[in-house]
């Protein structure tokens, strides 16, 4: 299509949609998750507890691989594909095969829950943990574009830069909720980047 | 000609040598530190009754402010540093970067047990170079080393390192710092 505004050259899409942003202490609880659209909130606090273990996974790695071990950033933790499904999220199978029709579910403590395959959501999870051992993760909406891995380390830059800047404030309490203004204006502003 | 108009102007003034406004400034932060540093002793100091009792919890208060400060200060200073491989590893940031941000020179001699017990030493410490250059004042200077053992402790602890840290100093200038790791 012939864009009069760029002069006729196809603009590219640069769109990364974040819809989920986690702060957790090295204590593994969160100090801070924020997520857009703000409903589902519960789903988002399952995905980021989920993505812990495979941070902790990729840490204790470090020590046998010699390849990259000296960095923060951890990379895509694993994309999924998931069914939304109450109250509990959970993986299934890989897209070449058809979905399966709706199943009981079993959890450990005999609950049982029924999937309903509702949309289809390519979520992409990339962890990072800082030398002070706090990890944030961040979740994105991978459906509408792919980006680079240089865009997300430099949300991920930005966000320790306001993470470290909390921590500076002489009036925050290390372990407290995050509550500070500026740090949600630049959350925000990581999420609507588009 | 213009320039050179200008920068005669710059030169002449009072007598005073022109700065740019960045370099005044980092010129001026050490001694604003020190100030500071030695004011807030003599207010702690100060605030107490005339009870010997008292000196702990001055020493503490002390301890327990520097260690707020470790914490935030450690979180700037690895930020763009890679992973650190071990406790030596930490060890070592601590006396060249560390220090080397606060103090603007670094630690002259680290030794260890290997067991968990770190003496860090330094011939020159900062904020004791203005009191004395012997034995002089040598009971008041634990005084000026409790807000840098808490300093050194806030920045192993948001390191994931607890410890325990002490100073003991036997001539001014120099002091030794000693960290004991505490292992869970």
């Amino acid at each position: 299509m012939f864009n009069v505004a760029t002069g006729g050259r196809r603009r590219r899409a640069f769109c990364t949609m974040a819809v989920c942003v986690a702060v957790i202490t090295k204590e593994n609880y969160p100090l801070y998750i924020s997520n857009v659209p703000a409903a589902n909130e519960l789903k988002f606090h399952y995905t980021v507890h989920t993505s812990l273990d495979v941070v902790e996974e990729k840490l204790s790695a470090v020590g046998k691989t010699t390849s990259d071990l000296r960095e923060l950033y951890l990379g895509l933790l694993y994309p999924t594909e998931d069914y939304k499904v109450y109250p509990l999220m959970c993986e299934t199978h890989p897209p070449s095969t058809p979905p399966p029709p709706p199943i009981p579910i079993f959890v450990g403590d005999g609950m049982v829950f029924r999937s309903c395959p509702r949309a289809h959501a390519f979520e992409s999870r990339y962890g990072y943990v800082a030398n002070t051992k706090v990890k944030f993760v961040i979740v994105i909406d991978s459906s509408n574009t792919s980006f680079r891995d240089n865009e997300i380390r430099s949300m991920f830059r930005k966000l320790h830069t306001a993470y470290t800047d909390v921590m500076c404030n002489p009036f925050y309490t290390p372990g407290d909720p995050i509550q500070s203004k500026t740090f949600d204006d630049v959350i925000s502003s990581m999420m609507q980047v588009c | 000609m213009q320039h050179n108009k200008r920068n005669s102007r710059k030169r002449k003034g009072n007598g005073f040598h022109d700065v740019e406004p960045g370099e005044g400034a980092r010129m001026a932060d050490e001694a604003l530190f020190e100030f500071l540093h030695m004011e807030v002793i003599s207010y702690i100091f100060k605030s107490i009754e005339k009870d010997d009792s008292d000196n702990g919890k001055c020493t503490a208060k002390l301890e327990g402010m520097g260690f707020r400060v470790g914490q935030g200060l450690v979180e700037r200073f690895t930020r763009d540093i890679p992973r650190f491989k071990d406790e030596l590893d930490i060890m070592k940031f601590v006396c060249k970067d560390f220090w080397a941000g606060i103090f603007k020179k670094q630690i002259d001699n680290l030794r260890t047990n290997h067991q968990g017990v770190y003496v860090l030493q330094d011939n020159r410490f900062r904020l004791l170079t203005q009191i004395s250059a012997g034995k002089q004042y040598m009971e008041h200077a634990p005084k000026f080393l409790a807000f840098t053992c808490g300093l050194v402790r806030g920045a192993l602890s948001n390191l994931g390192v607890n410890s325990i840290v002490t100073a003991e100093v036997s001539l001014l200038p120099a002091c030794k710092f000693q960290v004991m790791m505490q292992r869970v």
